[in-house]
């Protein structure tokens, strides 16, 4: 069997990112396996702008993002592997897969990165009641067949879920000439971005219906409407308030799901909040020698923190595959609800972190505080957080002495 | 000028097409919908029922526990997925016990081999997940599970490899006897046949109407489902279903063949015999049930739900007769049906000969079709020689079920082809996945359109107006 120092499953911006940072510190021996049949991942069919501003400085699209990292893998002769879909991972690190080529292969690899992005929830998963005609897709399912094979889905559509893909395409359906004729969000806030909101929603007069479902599906072959209603407190939907919308298309923007299936294969912990693994700050899973960033971590809404996660996996694969360390410690971090999730979960050795989080409800002025038993270890005020936009907040080596718990709480002011 | 006609591309119809096309006949099968298995055959339970429901002395008993005898080398012939797991019917008091008992005894008289009522340690050994609540339950061992939108597929192209033609999209609008022959009309086709086998379904009464048969009527009744994800497929191992009360069967929860988790059905008689919506109170109410019956149902990995439509006849039994001559009805043909369709075919076959046509064997009849599951469940030497040969095998399109572009363009052009997105759906499991086709329906509609030579946009989910993209965006126009 091939033996390899590391193999990254997935070549979007973490994979691509990650394989740079390894490259830096110095392994050559590097394998990207990409199902896709080219580099970038989900940023190929984004091709709005407003990716790169902390990270470049500069608003670039996704495709031209992606560029970024794909022209430096390219000059630095990092070998990759398109139209490869990885089938199976042990913990022993044994990666089977398979492409047109090469037919079905395995290799042994000393690291392993996990960088395969997420899927998108389907309908499904709603169990929606109605009819099941032609015309409902997922957002980005339909973004692949306008972005990318130059395919119109349809005329008159209506959008279930604020997340920033049902913004982008609400937009990009407008500008293609459909209607859209409501942004449904069951939650009473949005899940996406605040600017796009503004650029995509209201620059064009879309309605965001916050509190509001589809309860039917109507059409026997092509979508004909749906009826959608106001829920309560409770997210029930209140019948008084169902009212009909024709259209012939229905894009769900309701969720993104890491894509741990391999993970699960190589006996990786998963976190029941973020579906993605559970990691210490060099992103490394309970799994040695398995590390995992970006969406298939936890799901980023901006590449920019994506490629800064790559960043630190990619070094930690490199310090690993070298058999360097640092101070160890164990510190266990919890928190309190409120705060859905942190990543890492857990902190293995002293040095510099920054630890990310998302919260679970719209709060105003806001005090962030992690804690250790009585001691506040560190603190940050914000006057608005949204479950939207990521939150972080950055510890210094010095702060982990003599603790073995961090928790982090969110006060309201 | 066919010999035998089969009105329905539904397992009834495809059962006796394959059947009869091991003797020297012409044979057609007409469907009015886009593909075959487009009816009860593709949404239904699943399960090759034992045969202890039935009343002792119906037909519906005798074609059951014989059909799913034969079902298991069927099965084998045609490459389609069967698995025996058994069947468990949980009884949660004393008066489901005295039900289970019951069933046990009609169990015993109709032939079914190994049923027994087994104790609560006995079950809870057998699955541990069930309801602490459950008391008892009678145990079939010979109740299975099979796919049956594939045993529909496979048995039609089956008799299409041994010469039988299959017309879609011809929906049968009026019967003409011509004294020795029928002419059969389409709004667009005629065909002239001999004979004229109506399988209709849901609609075999309207068929029935046709040639001056009003003797029984069928209406619809509807059956919801959630299924949920592959991670959920061994909650539990057999079939179990609750103690039936006079609301009927009740809600199951079973491992399908490919691994998923299925619960339901629901029951409700409704007017609309086009009408497969499901509805909010329904899935609430397989919720609902499935949670009583087992422990730890997870509602939040369903990946789809579905309505089923029984054909419930008038009459209470399976209405397998020949009402004048050279017609034979095979109707109300609700559940055990797809149990016992292949008994059904061998029955009928019994009642034309009995009825005078001359039957000779064909001998060059093949009761095989290679598995479409093959390469899925190939080792890797095997697959790695396949894709030496065709290297799209090696190239994945349904990242969720791992199905290659080779098994997609192998199933878009073996008998009966698919021409649409849920056609290459229920012949590979490309878009059945926990995505649902999210990303590789773009992919899928590119190789149809590029088989079929038609344009991109032209594909549909399931034929009529059932279209994917309606148009070019304005830049791909320009
Ligand atoms: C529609 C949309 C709009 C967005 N808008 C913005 C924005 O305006 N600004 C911004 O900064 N960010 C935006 N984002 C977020 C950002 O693009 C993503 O967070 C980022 O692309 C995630 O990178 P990733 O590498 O983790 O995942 P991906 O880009 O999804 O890459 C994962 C790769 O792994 C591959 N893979 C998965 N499984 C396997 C396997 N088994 N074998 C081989 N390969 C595999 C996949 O094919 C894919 O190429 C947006 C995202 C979307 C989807
Ligand atoms: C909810 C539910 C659960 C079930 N569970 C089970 C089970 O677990 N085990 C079991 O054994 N059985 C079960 N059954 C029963 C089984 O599914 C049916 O008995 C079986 O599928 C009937 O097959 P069919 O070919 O008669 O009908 P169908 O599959 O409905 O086929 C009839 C075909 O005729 C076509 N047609 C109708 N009118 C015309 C026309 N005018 N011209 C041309 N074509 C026409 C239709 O389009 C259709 O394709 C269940 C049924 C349902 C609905």
């Amino acid at each position: 069997m091939r033996q390899i120092n590391l193999v990254i499953i997935g070549g979007g911006p973490a994979g691509m990112g990650a394989a740079l940072a390894a490259y830096d510190a110095g392994v050559r021996d590097i394998l990207i396996l990409e199902r896709d049949s080219a580099l970038g991942g989900i940023l190929q069919q984004c091709i709005h702008n407003g990716f790169g501003l902390h990270r470049f400085g500069e608003e670039l699209t996704g495709p031209e993002y992606a560029w970024r990292y794909e022209k430096l893998v390219r000059e630095k002769n990092i070998p990759f592997l398109l139209d490869t879909m990885v089938l199976d991972i042990t913990s022993d690190k044994v990666i089977t897969a398979t492409n047109a080529t090469d037919g079905v292969f395995q290799l042994q690899a000393k690291a392993v990165i996990l960088a395969m992005g997420c899927r998108e929830r389907a309908r499904g998963a709603l169990n929606i009641a109605g009819t099941r005609p032609a015309g409902i897709y997922s957002a980005g399912t339909a973004q692949k067949y306008v972005n990318l094979k130059g395919y119109m889905p349809g005329k008159n559509v209506v959008i279930l879920g604020s997340g920033d893909i049902g913004l982008i395409m609400a937009r990009r359906m407008t500008l293609e000439g459909a209607k859209v004729h409501a942004v449904c969000e069951l939650m009473p806030y949005s899940g996406g971005l605040a600017r796009n909101i503004e650029q995509c929603l209201n620059d064009f007069n879309i309605p965001l219906k916050l509190s509001h479902t589809v309860v039917e599906i109507h059409g026997k072959e092509r979508l004909e409407g749906v009826t959608i209603a106001r829920v309560d407190e409770h997210r029930r939907p209140i019948p008084e308030t169902r009212e009909y919308i024709p259209c012939d298309t229905l894009l769900l923007s309701v969720g993104l799901i890491p894509e741990n299936e391999l993970s699960k294969t190589a006996s990786v912990t998963l976190d029941r909040v973020t579906n993605g693994a559970v990691v210490d700050q060099d992103r490394q899973t309970e799994v040695e020698g398995i590390f995992a960033c970006g969406n298939v971590l936890h799901v980023h809404d901006l590449v920019d923190f994506v490629s800064e996660e790559a960043d630190i996996a990619g070094k930690s694969a490199a310090a690993y595959i070298f058999g360097e360390n640092t101070e160890c410690t164990d510190i266990a971090l919890s928190t309190d609800g409120k705060i859905r999730y942190t990543v890492p979960q857990r902190i293995t050795h002293k040095k510099d972190v920054t630890v990310y989080f998302r919260v679970a409800d719209v709060y105003r002025n806001v005090t962030i505080k992690g804690t250790s038993g009585e001691r506040v270890i560190c603190q940050k005020k914000k006057p608005r957080v949204a479950p939207g936009e990521m939150e972080s907040l950055t510890l210094k080596a010095d702060l982990l002495t003599g603790i073995d718990t961090l928790h982090f709480a969110l006060e309201e002011r | 000028m066919y010999d035998i006609t089969v009105i329905g591309g539904g397992v009834v119809g495809g059962m006796i097409a394959r059947t009869l096309s091991s003797y020297r006949l012409k044979i057609c099968i007409l469907e009015k919908a886009h593909d075959v298995a487009m009816g009860a055959s593709s949404a239904n339970s699943a399960i090759v029922h034992a045969g202890f429901d039935a009343a002792e002395g119906s037909l519906k008993a005798r074609l059951n526990v014989r059909g799913s005898e034969m079902m298991k080398d069927i099965c084998r012939e045609l490459g389609v997925k069967y698995q025996n797991n058994g069947s468990l019917v949980i009884g949660f008091d004393e008066d489901d016990r005295a039900t289970v008992e019951a069933l046990c005894r009609r169990g015993i008289a109709n032939g079914v081999k190994g049923v027994r009522v087994i104790d609560r340690e006995e079950l809870r050994a057998l699955e541990p997940n069930i309801s602490d609540d459950a008391i008892c339950a009678l145990y079939a061992p010979t109740g299975s599970i099979v796919c049956p939108y594939e045993l529909t597929i496979a048995s039609i192209g089956n008799a299409m490899d041994n010469g039988a033609d299959l017309y879609l999209d011809f929906k049968v609008t009026d019967i003409r006897d011509d004294g020795d022959h029928f002419t059969v009309f389409s709004d667009r086709e005629q065909i002239k046949t001999k004979y004229v086998i109506n399988a209709a379904g849901l609609f075999s009464d309207a068929i029935a109407r046709m040639v001056g048969d009003d003797s029984f009527t069928v209406h619809a009744r509807r059956g919801e489902y959630i299924l949920l994800d592959k991670e959920c497929g061994t909650l539990v191992h057999h079939t179990i279903f609750r103690t039936p009360s006079k609301m009927g069967k009740g809600i199951l929860v079973s491992p399908t063949v490919d691994g998923n988790l299925l619960t339901g059905p629901t029951s409700f008689d409704i007017e609309d015999k086009t009408d497969k919506s499901t509805t909010a109170d329904g899935l609430s109410l397989v919720i609902k049930q499935s949670g009583e019956n087992i422990d730890g149902v997870p509602f939040g990995k369903s990946i789809t739900s579905f309505c089923g439509l029984r054909a419930v006849g008038s009459t209470g039994d399976f209405i397998i007769n020949m009402p004048r001559s050279r017609f034979v009805n095979v109707a109300g043909i609700e559940s055990p049906g797809l149990s016992s369709a292949p008994a059904i075919a061998e029955y009928v076959a019994q009642l034309l000969a009995n009825s005078g046509l001359a039957m000779e064997p064909n001998p060059d009849f093949d009761p095989h079709r290679e598995a479409m599951h093959g390469f899925r469940e190939a080792s890797i030497e095997e697959k790695n020689a396949i894709i030496q040969k065709d290297s799209a095998y090696g190239h994945i399109i349904c990242r969720c079920e791992s199905v290659s572009e080779g098994e997609i363009l192998r199933a878009i052009r073996t008998n009966p082809r698919p021409r649409d997105l849920d056609g290459v759906k229920r012949r590979t499991r490309a878009q059945m996945g926990r995505c649902q086709g999210g990303f590789c329906s773009p992919y899928i509609v590119e190789l149809l359109a590029n088989e079929m030579n038609v344009p991109y946009e032209s594909i549909t989910k399931f034929g009529g107006a059932s279209r994917i993209n309606v148009g070019k965006t304005k830049e791909a126009e320009a």
